[in-house]
This record gives C-alpha cells, structure tokens and sequence, in this order.
C-alpha cells in the first residue's frame, strides 16, 4: 500500500490522505490572468512518468495539504513537504518552485 | 479400516485415536484427524474426484497442495455452501459435506463427456470461429448452452452467516513459508530480537520436511526448530495463513483460515481474517512446487506428482497405489520411489535421462527398484483409474506397455515466485535449475530457499539464515552470534542444488492427441500448436486464446510447461518465451474476507445528527441523504409520505413546523482576513456585509461552474460562520483549507469544521416568531430587533444559542444552532414552547417541496455542470470583485444565453403529473433528441393546487408564460406545462419579512 | 483471408488441417499513407476502417508490445449505450450498433452477448437521475426501461432487499441492448480483417519520436527504423500524454489506474450487468463463468499497472452490498490498467495543432465500448482531414470554449480527485 510521510503525522497509508493533483504548475495569481492563463493552469498536464510533483491533502489527520514527489512509474515517495513551505523540496521535482 | 482401503497401518501425522467422519455426494465417510480432504478420499480408494471444464473427462487429484488443478468440491450447503474448494488443502473436520462438480449425474458417468467424442472441434479458440450465424443474435442461443457447460461449482444467493475480520498488523521480519528456509531465516532474525512474523498456509510449520517419514533424520531438527521459534518472544507464528499479495509499501496481504476451528460468528469469531501487514523487511521463502511433463493422456486418475505422492505416503499414510511407475527427469523423485519401495509391491523408475547417479542406482537395487534409464512413459492406459503406462526408449527402439495402477511425475520444480512478482518483477530464467527465479528483489526484500532455484536441505538453510541476517540488519538489530542450525546427518546424495534436471517438458511427440498442459481448463500440446500457427504466440496471446493458465489453480502446474513447450514450437530459447505476469491474490480469497466487517448495514458508515434518536423514537421514516440517515417524514403527519409531507407543509405554511437541519455543512472562519477570504471565495460580496448579519452565497469552482452554496453570517468583524449544504460539506471545507494554505497563505484567516459542534433547528412558519418568544423570553425577536437576515448570539439555559433569522421555506422563518450535546434539549424545548401553536416537526420530503414552492435551487439544480446564469443568479456576481471562477465562467460557450437555465413549471392538465427526469419541448417541437431542457424538482404544490416543478429550459425565463411539453417516453407521458418564475409562493417576500 | 465458419472448422478439425495465422508478421515499408500508433482496440479498428471504409490500405499499425496488450484486454468487457448528455447519446448508440454487426463483418466471433443492463437507483433524486437518462434515451431511438423496486427484483432476484442493506434498491433503468462483448477478441478480429485488407500490424514496434517539420508530422522514428506516413494518428491510450509529448503538444489528460476483478468461475448466476448506484460499481459473468467487476480508479496519477489493495476491499464491499450471497465465492485475480482520466469524463478524437497528426485518447471509463465508433470515426477523421460529425463535440479546444458538458453524472471538474 503506497504510503506518505506527513510531516506532521508521521508516515501513514495513503487512504488517510485526499489526492490533489498536479502541483508542479503556478496558480494564476487571483484576479489576474485571463481565460488562457487559467485554462493552461486548469486542463493542461505534464502528466509526468516520473517524479510527479503533487498535492495531497492529510484528511484523517492533521487536514494539512502537502507536496509530495513521487514517481509515478514506482509510487516511490521520494520527497514530502507541508504545502505552506514546499520551498525545502527536492529541486528536481518537476515545475519546482 | 475396510478392506480395500489405502491406508498404511503406520506413521504419518494423522491421529488415528480420533476419526473424522464426512461425506462426499452423500456417501458416508471416515478419516482422521490430520487429514485432507483429499487424503481421507484417496485412504478411501476414491479416485475420480471431479471432471475437466470442457472435455469432462474423469479427473484425479495430482498434487497435494494450493497447486490442485482438479480436485475441487462444493463444501457445506445452503448459506455455508462454498463452491470449487481444493480438497487438497480442506483439513478434514468432522460432518464435512463434500459435492463433486461439473458432473451429470456423477463424476463417474457423467454426460458431458460427449464433449470427448468431438474434442477436434472444441480446439483452443474454436469459438471466435463459428456460432456467428444464421441471425447476428445467434450467438446468445449458442452462448446459453455454453454458459451452462462452463462454471465449475454453482453459486448460492443465500447470505453468509459466518463474520470475517481485518486486521493490521506491524513487523519488523516477515518471513513467508515456513519451510526449512522460512525456519533458519525467522530464527535468524528472531535470536537478534527484532520482531518476527512467520506465516505459513499449512497448519504445520515444516514446508517439505512434513513430506519427510516422521521417523526419518529431519523430524527432530525440525521440531527443534520450531520449538526454538516458540520460545523467543519477539517471533509470533500465523498458521493456516497465506500471503496472498505483495503490495507497494512492503505492505504483505495475508489470509488466515480458521474454517477449521468452527468458529461461532454468534460470539463474533471469525471464520476467516484478513492482515495487512507491513514490514520493515521482506523475507520470501515460499518454496517450489513441482510440475507435471506433458504426455498423451497425462490426465489420467493416478497420474500424480511423485511429491505429492510421497505427501500422501508420509504425512498422511496413504499408499496411493500398490504398484507404482515412477516418470521423472531429475533426481527429485527418487526420494518418492525410495520411500514407497518399503510399503508398496512393486516401483519402477522411469528416467528420461541417459546418466543417473550411482548412488541412485544402487540404492534403488537395495530397494528393489527397477531403473529405466533414457526412457520415456508416451501414454498411459485406462480411464477412470491408471491400468498401465506405454514405456518408449528415448533412442527410438520398440514401445512396451507396463501395468501399473500409479504412475508419478516430476518434471523439475517451480519456485514460487508469485508474491516476488507482484510488484512488478520479471522472474529469470535459470538454466541448471531449469527454473523461473525472481528476477531481483523490491528493496528490504529477500529471497531464501528453493525460490532461488536451489533446492537442496543444505542450501535452503544457509539461504534462509542469510537472507534473516540481511532482514533484521535492514531493521538495523545485533547480529546473532550462532550460525545456522547444522543439516541433520545423512543428507542423502541425491540431494542436490538443482536436482541434475534434464529439461525435458513433453514426452510422445509435439503433435500427440491428449496430451494435457493446463488439466483444468484442458488445454493441450495440440491446443499450443493451434496458437502457434495461427499467430497466438506471446504469452499473453497463448494465454488469452487457450484459457492456459486462466483457472482456479491460475496455471500453477501449467504455465512454465506451456511456455517451454510454445518456445519450442517458435525455435526460440524458453526465456525469449518472456513469463506470465503473475497477478495476486496467489490462492483464490473469499470476498467476504476481503470485505470484513464492511458489510449489510455497516457497508459504509452512517452519519446520525444530534437528534438522531429522537427523531426514531417519534416516528420518523428516514431516508438515506448521502452518508448521512435523514428525517423523510415524520407519521404524526400521515403513514406514507405521499400523505404525511403534505400534512406537514400544510402545518408550516398555516402554523409552525421544526426540522433538523444539523446535517448543513458548518464552518468557522475566522481572522483578521477572513473577510477578504469570503470576498474572494463567493460570487457575491461579504465584507461589507454587517456584523450580525447573514447573506446567501455561491461559490464557484475554478472552471467556473457551480461548487456549493449556502448562508454565512458575520458574527463579529473578524469572524463568520458558514453554512454549506450536506452534500458539499466535505469537499467544501477541503477547498478551503487547500486556498488558505496553498494559494493565499499570505491571508490571516483560519477555517475550521464545526459541522459535528453544532445542533442546526429550523422554526418555520407564520407562528415561528410566537414560539422564540415563549421559548427564549426575555430576547427580544421582534422584526426590529431580528429582521429577515438578522443574526443574535443569545443564552439559553447558560448555553449558547446562534439564532439567525432565514428562510429555505419562503415563511418567516429562523435557524438556531446549539452545542450539538444540546441539541435534543433544546429541539424538546422548542416544542414544547411551541405546543399551543400546534407545532410540529417536519421532514426532508416536506422541506424540500416547500423549498420548490419559493424557487430556492437545491440537490438537482446544485449542479457543477451548471454555471451562476444557468441557475438565475448572474446578477449576484459583482464582476468588478474577483472572484474564484471568474475568468473561465467567462469562457465563450459557458456565457451563451441560449444555455437552458431555471424556470418554474407548472402542470395545465388536470389528472397528469409533472414529474422529475421529464425533457422538455416547446409546443411546437417534434419530441426528438435531448429537447430544450429537463425537469429536476417536482411536487404537488397543496398551497397552489397543483403539480409545480424546477427545471432547466434554453433561454430560460424569456420563455416565461410559454406552454410547453414535458415528455417522460419510459411512460408513455406527454404533459402540458406552463414557464413561470422559480418562485411561486409570495414573490414580494411579505411572508418572510412578516 | 480463410473465412472461418462451422463447417470449416470440422473440415479442418477432421483432416487436421492448420489455420493460417490470424494476421501477417510483418516488416516494416519505408512509407505508409497513414501511421496509427498504438495496436490496441482503438488503433486496430481504425486502421481497418480506413481500408474497409476509404480504401487506404498502405497503413501500419506500431504496437510497442503484442497487439491488445493495453486496455483492451483488461476491461470488464461492457458495452451499452445509456448516455445522457448530447453528442455523447449518439456516438456510444453509433458504437453499439456497430457492435451488433461486428462478428458478421469481421469474420471473428467476438460473442456480443445483449444480456441487459441495469443501473440501479437507491433513492428518489437518483430515480428521477435515471429517468432524465431513460427519456433522453427513447428520445434519440434507443431502446430503455424504468423499473420499480419490484421489478428489479423479479429480474435480480439475489440481489439485497432485506433491512439490512445500507443503501436499498429504488428502481433501476434498464437497457436490453447493453451487455458484453470478449474484449481480446475485438483486439484479434479487427487485427485480422484489417490484415486481410493489407493492413500491415507491427508488434514490438515502439515509437520513440516524431519526424517534423513545418508542414507537420510525416513519419515516426521507431524501434524498428524509421517510417514515413503522410497522416499519423495516436491511440494509446495511458501513455498519451508521453507521446503527445514527443509532438510538442501539452493534453489535457491525467493516467490513473482502474482495476478489475475476477472471482473463480461457477454456474451461470448472473444474467445481466448490473451497475450498482451508491458508488461506482458494475458486474456481470463472463461466460467462462466468473464474475467480472470493477469500481472507480485508484485516485492518484501512476503508470504502475499495479493497484492498491484497500481498493479491492472497497469493491469487495460494493459486491456484497449488492449480493450478499458473493461473499464466499473467491476472487481469483485482480489486474489494472492505465487509463486517461479528462477533467469532463469525456474523450477526445480529434486533428492537433500539428498539421496530419490525429489524437485519439481521454476514454476515462469507457474506451472498450467505444471502439468499433472510435474506429470508424477516427478513420472518417483521418481520411477526411475533418472531424466525423458524431466526434465533433470530443475536440481538445473544448476546455477553452466552455462548450457543452460532457460530465454524464455531474461529477464536477477533476472530481475523481475525492
């Protein structure tokens, strides 16, 4: 069973977390960027077979999103981070930040 | 015992003070304690057991273990009943009820076996071939009659009275098989300290040692062994339990049987219990299993594998036959003809091979033994039971037949190599041992035993001491001091690492008739050859075209032979031939195992509000809303709810009627942002909203499409608290905790959940405000102090009350929410406060029909498929503010103002009915495609009289006043309608600001 | 081609005579017109549609594996047409009709069997749910059936009706036409009538590049050499997204894992595929007599083909929800395979930005059901360098516009996610 090690938590099986998705993209800053910006940021994917950077939401436990690396041809975890201060991750996450 | 009877008089690990008694086809039985099923019917001299899938010919048990191709039975009856159960693996239990399968009228004349007489026609894939014809729906005819000849046991709709457990477990060691490998590696890393789990399906722990006399050299080393095991108190030891799965994660799925204790499911035993187990690391020691050589009429009963027929003779004292011709081409199976020479009349070796050891040779000679070198058994006589075997030099010289009434095999062994591919590990092919290994392992994984291709005593001891050594390093413990516990003297010479196999896989030539490669789903050489020429020839093609491999045993016996033998025809070398994927569970396992507890009522878990029990003690019918069980109605109002939610809308709208609205989402936001937070959340503003005060809202998704909606209401400058609907309450709250820590961390707000903290009441009704004023006297709920949209945090009782005047019903209306402990106080309070005006509870029936009656959108028209325009609130975006979903709600095609958006309908035919799921067309249209909108909320409307509707219609209220058709074809209806407002009841709102 | 039929077969099996293979191994040309990348169902029914249809028959099919390898031959085998939203109605009842013709015009017995399926409703809004769909159904010329709780039972009758169940049966919908198919078959009669046309089917044959160039794509680079095409199409569905990537072109697709499930065979139980209504849950009995089943993906991207347990346990659970009686049968093998996941649930067949290069992908849940339309319209598409009528609604710029929806159950964008 894949597991995640939340920072906070500790590590536990991936049925305590919420997936989130893509999280090697930038958000559009609010309020600003047009239908286009919006529209790469929402539809369009690297869907990397590899290092994926990710989002994943520790639901049954601290409620705190996350970044994760993992690599999604092995579901091997490399790099977890708290969402707030995903700067400390491994650079070679893809998109990094 | 009676005459005729199999069994030896002395030895094995039965126990012969206590007889089993059972059945098989109602036939009257005994056996003992210690036994299989199987080995109590082969003691019996039962030797047709079952018949093949398609041909139906009579079958026999081959193996003694999980590698059982044939011997399948219906165990138990009525909800016990378990179809295509292994009787090689069944611990015998006293009034064990046994069927045979796949017979009419019985295993020993059985009609089915006309299949036999055009066995040409039914060759692998003959089915995509034909029954295409005369009409294109001929093949459901055909497939009929397929069907009911395919399937082996049948299955019972009765439900099943036995419990199932899961349960999870940690280790530090897991040591799978408990073999002569599992055992030195659990000690191994069981004398460090590190905790160890040693899982093994038999009952006993011992692997191929409980195949050995119990009299011989390895039965006190193993019992030493697992008494050492016993001892330590780190090392805990599951019996009757299978890895059925390797998953990411080292996490181990296991499957303990305790069918055996007769577990009592009134006293919450388990009859069967499913661990997930996760360790730190791995040890595989899951052993080999040995595999039949292809040759015409292989199938035949008493064609067994020689181990499993040292099995039966060792651990369980049954002589499966009294003159037995032992076919091999490697040393295993002298052992089996060297310990049958002493109990039977007469053994005969059969060795394909031209150079045999001379230890072999000679201890045969002592024995008594006949040794054919370089010979080959090409076919075997009789039908029901073996008479004799044809024996063909392998330089080509003359066939002679030989009687015989046991003819055992081996053609090398397998290790199981099942859970080490699970996680996507290609196995190996090792030449010397002609055998699949794992191809490497996951990381904190090893291998130990004759799963590494090596199959001598020695080598599996000092393999599985190794790999402990590596496992409890892994986990980071001492190192044990002692070496590996000494081979018992005596290891005989045959006993080597890879058994001088020759690989011989099919004896009689490539094209002989029935020569069996897969016995359950009766595919043959011919059937591969099949493949081959017609291009069937990657393994998954042969797979997927024979069915080779595709039954119960899932190719345990069969795949390695196939694989070689298609290599064969294909002139390319065995591991060019690639091997199987090997897919988990490696048994078959019971979904009720799987599913444990999860089951009828407790399928998914109930969500009760705060009042839950009131509600079932005041006669409440509910109703499944989501997770959550809902008032439906209440039968103080009528006792179906066709009669009993009009009685209480009509309550409400004339008096005053309470719901439990608990369910809502709730959250508390709070900070000095959280204003800014909402603006940009909602469509509509919320900082300028005054404290005390409510507002609706929507939130929009980022694509711009309906999220959730619902009130919020500022409580202080800093702080407000909101409402979401039940559905969303869940993904709501995730959303934003998801902005504010990821998109807007620089905002000064906190979101929390206190949907769980807070009871939530509606008072609804003219007599609403009557009733606040008798139930809180001394607050003020005049429509000066508490107007439409007003908010008062008060105390009832020293306990804090939110009143905050709403209205989902159109009349004047409040929402109180209390401490959810509370919650039935103060919901009794109000009742009671409220008596003289006749109040009453209402339920969701009610509220969602008064709800259509004032346009208030709801459950259907919550749609994210939808967008604010389609749901009529486009003027509540204030497109100046930014807000979520702004920019793609923008998006060409989703501003269309031809899109269908919300009308009200109502019904102009008197005796029909307007109804939900209904498409809509304008009078004029032909009834075709998907119309020009739909119907989502429908009810009898018993303040106006008739049946009123919500729904979606292009071009929505420009078509006000139009007549149009609702058509409902399932039922043959077409209805008149009229558009009108969403809002029927009080469009100026005077009842609600009453 | 040697056609096959019941007096052939005994001709052959009588005489012991061989069939020829099924499809030619064959070697690479230097140039096709049309290059499909991709040997699973999709790809293969193209490229006979566009020798049955257009007459192009210099086409190759590159299957990196053994053709059928992918999604094809890992499905629950359902095909139905009870679609809802427009564009999506027509095309899936487009797809079955060509199913009911397929074993006659492929030669190929690929045992559609219409044994019904029945949606199950587990309460008053899902009912009127399925009576929006039942309507539009009737409404555009397809066949359906609203039953009551009563009716389902005569129809199902193990299914569970007792106090017990957590969520109980409403109603149903039913449509008669739906059923299964033997999905490997499709796989191997579209490859051979397609072979028979000319058709040349290359396995082992994996596509490592494009060749572009301002006019567009005009061959593949390949583990077998280089081939030149004037027209390329990509049907390989999970791996989209790399191969797309080889092109330049970014897809609004994500590849999750499904699993399926298989129980040990029995007797003939279940008749019909019924789909459960309070999760994501279908189940039929393939006619060798197991019990085929599956639920919603495992959740998160992975290219792993391997699924995670806890998902075989909640499916278990939804089993036995629905037929209590399941829960001593035993599962005899649970598989996944990587599908397209699109934030709508719909799929794409479509041009790309890049001149004569044709995308095929983003089936989600319903790519096997889909393939003799996708075929056919895939083919029209590429032959007519036009979108088919019946696609023109799956085109990749959906997503830009706004357009028509086609989430079928109101999911929401990405609510797979949850």
């Amino acid at each position: 069973m894949l597991r995640i090690h939340c920072p906070l938590c500790g590590e536990r099986p991936y049925t305590e977390f919420r997936y989130g998705g893509d999280a090697g993209k930038h958000r559009p800053v609010h309020g600003a960027g047009g239908i286009e910006a919006w529209h790469d940021h929402l539809f369009l994917f690297e869907n990397a077979k590899g290092p994926h950077r990710e989002f994943w939401q520790h639901v049954q436990g601290c409620r705190q999103w996350l970044i994760a690396v993992r690599d999604t041809a092995t579901n091997i975890v490399a790099d977890v981070a708290l969402a707030r201060d995903a700067r400390g991750l491994d650079p070679q996450g893809p998109g990094g930040p | 015992m009676s005459a005729g009877s199999h069994r030896v008089r002395a030895g094995g690990r039965i126990d012969r003070t206590e007889p089993r008694a059972f059945s098989l086809d109602g036939r009257r039985l005994a056996g003992y304690r210690g036994d299989t099923l199987a080995s109590a019917l082969l003691a019996a001299g039962v030797s047709v057991v079952g018949r093949s899938f398609k041909y139906h010919r009579p079958r026999g048990f081959v193996t003694a273990g999980v590698d059982e191709p044939n011997g399948l039975f219906t165990l138990g009856e009525g909800g016990r009943a378990e179809p295509n159960a292994q009787g090689t693996v069944v611990q015998l239990t006293d009034g064990l009820r046994a069927a045979s399968q796949n017979a009419w009228p019985s295993v020993r004349f059985d009609l089915g076996a006309v299949n036999s007489w055009i066995a040409p026609v039914l060759q692998a894939g003959f089915y995509y071939k034909t029954f295409m014809g005369p009409t294109r729906r001929a093949w459901m005819f055909y497939e009929r009659l397929i069907r009911r000849a395919a399937g082996l046991g049948a299955a019972r709709p009765d439900p099943d009275p036995d419990r199932y457990d899961t349960r999870y477990l940690f280790t530090d060691v897991l040591v799978i098989g408990a073999g002569p490998a599992g055992l030195s590696a659990a000690l191994a890393a069981g004398r460090s300290g590190a905790r160890v789990l040693l899982i093994e399906q038999d009952g006993l722990l011992g692997g191929t040692l409980l195949s050995d006399p119990v009299t011989g050299q390895t039965e006190p080393w193993r019992a030493r062994l697992e008494a050492e095991l016993q001892s330590l108190p780190e090392v805990r030891i599951l019996r009757h339990t299978t890895a059925l799965g390797a998953y990411d994660g080292n996490t181990v799925i296991l499957l303990t049987r305790r069918d055996h204790c007769a577990p009592d499911p009134g006293k919450g035993e388990a009859l069967q219990i499913l661990t997930s187990v996760r360790a730190r690391a791995v040890i595989h020691s899951t052993g080999a299993t040995e595999r039949p050589l292809v040759f015409p009429d292989n199938d035949r009963p008493g064609v067994m594998m020689a181990s499993a027929v040292r099995t039966y003779l060792n651990r369980y004292a049954v002589a499966c036959g009294r003159h037995a011709v032992v076919l091999t081409n490697n040393d295993s199976a002298y052992t089996a003809a060297f310990d049958l020479a002493p109990q039977i009349d007469r053994v005969t070796v059969v060795d394909v091979r031209r150079a045999i050891h001379p230890a072999l040779t000679a201890k045969a000679a002592s024995l008594g033994v006949e040794v054919h070198a370089a010979t080959a058994v090409t076919g075997v006589l009789g039908r029901t039971r073996v008479r004799g075997v044809t024996l063909t030099p392998i330089d080509g010289a003359r066939s002679r037949p030989a009687a015989c009434d046991l003819l055992c095999v081996s053609g090398g062994w397998s290790p199981v190599v099942h859970l080490s591919s699970h996680g996507g590990i290609r196995p190996r092919y090792q030449a010397d041992s002609a055998a699949f290994v794992p191809g490497s392992y996951a990381p904190g994984h090893f291998g130990a035993g004759a799963l590494t291709g090596r199959f001598s005593l020695g080598e599996a001891v000092q393999t599985g001491w190794r790999s402990g050594l590596q496992a409890e390093a892994e986990c980071g413990f001492e190192r044990a001091s002692a070496g590996p516990p000494a081979v018992p003297e005596g290891a005989a010479p045959w006993d080597t690492a890879n058994h001088r196999i020759e690989p011989v896989w099919a004896l009689g030539g490539a094209r002989a008739g029935k020569a069996f490669v897969d016995f359950q789903n009766d595919v043959t050489i011919r059937d591969l050859t099949i493949a081959h020429q017609e291009g069937y020839e990657s393994v998954e093609h042969l797979k997927r075209f024979t069915t080779l491999g595709m039954g119960t045993d899932q190719g345990k016996t069969s795949n390695i032979n196939a694989l070689a033998i298609m290599a064969g025809l294909r002139g390319i070398e065995l591991p060019e031939a690639g091997s199987t994927t090997f897919r988990p569970p490696f048994v078959p396992a019971r979904l009720g195992a799987l599913a444990g507890r999860h089951v009828g009522r407790h399928f998914r878990p109930v969500r009760r509000s705060p009042l839950h029990a009131w509600h079932l003690g005041h006669g409440a019918q509910m109703i499944e809303a989501g997770p959550w069980l809902r008032p439906w109605y209440y039968r103080w109002a009528g006792e179906t709810v066709e009669r009993a939610y009009l009685e209480e809308m009509r309550r409400v709208r004339a008096a005053v009627g309470l719901s439990d609205v608990s369910t809502l989402g709730k959250i508390d936001v709070q900070g000095p942002d959280a204003a800014e937070f909402l603006d940009r959340l909602y469509v509509n503003g919320f900082a300028r909203l005054p404290v005390g005060k409510a507002r609706y809202g929507v939130m929009l998704n980022d694509a711009g499409t309906i999220l959730d909606d619902g009130t919020t209401t500022r409580l202080a400058e800093t702080r407000y608290f909101m409402t979401t609907t039940t559905a969303g309450a869940g993904e709501v709250m995730s959303w934003l905790e998801f902005l504010v820590q990821t998109a807007w961390p620089e905002l000064r707000v906190h979101v929390s959940s206190v949907t769980d903290e807070w009871a939530g009441i509606a008072v609804a009704g003219p007599q609403a405000r009557a009733v606040l004023e008798r139930a809180l006297p001394g607050c003020d709920v005049s429509n000066e102090a508490l107007p439409h949209m007003g908010c008062l945090e008060i105390e009832w009782d020293r306990m804090p009350v939110r009143l905050i005047r709403l209205s989902f019903s159109g009349e004047l209306a409040y929402e109180l929410y209390v401490p959810a402990d509370y919650g039935t106080a103060f919901w009794e309070h109000l009742l009671s406060s409220g008596e003289p005006f006749g109040i009453r509870p209402y339920g969701l029936e009610a509220l969602a029909s008064l709800r259509i009656e004032k346009g208030h959108v709801a459950g259907a028209e919550v749609d994210p498929r939808l967008t604010l325009n389609d749901l009529g609130l486009g003027r509540m975006a204030r497109p100046e503010k930014p807000f979520i979903g702004r920019e793609l709600a923008a998006r060409p095609l989703l501003d269309s103002p031809e899109r269908p958006s919300l009308v009200g309908l109502e019904c102009l035919e008197s005796g029909q009915r307007l109804r939900g799921g209904a498409i809509l067309f304008a009078a004029s249209d032909e009834l075709k495609g998907h119309g020009r909108g739909y119907v989502t909320s429908v009810t009898w409307s018993p303040t106006l009289g008739k049946f009123i509707a919500l729904g979606f219609y292009a071009g929505g209220l420009r078509h006000a006043g139009e007549e149009i058709v609702c058509a409902f074809p399932l039922y043959g209806e077409r209805v008149r309608a009229r558009i009108t407002s969403p809002v029927f009841l009080d469009p100026k709102g005077e009842r609600l600001h009453a | 081609m040697m056609r096959y039929s019941l007096p052939r077969l005994v001709g052959h099996a009588l005489r012991d005579r061989p069939w020829p293979r099924a499809w030619r191994k064959a070697t690479p040309r230097s140039h096709y017109d049309v290059v499909i990348v991709g040997g699973g169902g999709h790809g293969l029914a193209t490229a006979y549609y566009l020798a049955a249809n257009h007459g192009i028959r210099r086409v190759a099919v590159l299957e990196r594996s053994y053709i059928g390898s992918g999604n094809v031959g890992r499905n629950t085998t359902l095909v139905r047409s009870n679609y809802m939203m427009n564009g999506s109605t027509q095309f899936f009842e487009f797809s079955l009709k060509l199913w009911e013709g397929l074993s006659q015009a492929l030669n190929f017995n690929v045992m559609l069997s219409q044994r019904g399926q029945i949606v199950l409703g587990h309460s008053p809004a899902q009912m009127d749910g399925l009576a929006r769909r039942g309507n539009t159904m009737l409404l555009n010329g397809i066949e359906a059936e609203l039953l009551d709780r009563g009716q389902v039972q005569r129809l199902l009758p193990y299914l569970d009706y007792s106090g017990a169940a957590r969520f109980p049966i409403a109603g149903g919908l039913l449509q008669r036409r739906a059923g299964t198919v033997r999905h490997d078959a499709v796989a191997w009669g579209y490859a051979r009538a397609a072979d028979s046309l000319g058709v040349d089917i290359l396995e082992g044959c994996e596509v490592s590049g494009f060749l572009l160039d301002a006019g567009g794509v005009h061959g593949v680079q390949t583990s077998r050499g280089r081939i030149l095409a004037d027209r390329v199409a990509l049907a390989v569905a999970g791996h989209s997204s790399q191969l797309a990537a080889l092109a330049g072109l970014r897809l609004p697709i994500e590849s999750h894992l499904l699993q399926a499930f298989v129980t040990e065979p029995i007797k003939p139980f279940v008749d019909h595929v019924i789909s459960f209504g309070a999760e994501l849950f279908y189940l039929s009995q393939s006619d060798k007599g197991g019990l085929v089943f599956g639920g919603h993906i495992d959740g998160f991207n992975s290219f792993t083909q391997r699924g995670q347990f806890p998902k075989a346990q909640g499916v278990a659970q939804c089993a036995l929800a629905l037929i209590p009686g399941m829960s001593r049968l035993k599962l005899l093998r649970h598989w996944a395979g990587i599908q397209d996941m699109t934030p709508d649930g719909g799929p794409f067949i479509c041009r790309t930005p890049v001149r004569n290069l044709y995308f095929n992908g983003g089936w989600c849940y319903q790519g096997f059901k889909a393939t003799p339309a996708v075929g056919w319209c895939l083919a029209d598409t590429i032959a007519r360098d036009e979108e088919h009528p019946l696609v023109r609604c799956y085109g990749l710029e959906r997503f830009a516009q706004g357009g028509a929806s086609l989430d079928e159950y109101g999911h929401g964008h990405w609510t797979y996610r949850h």
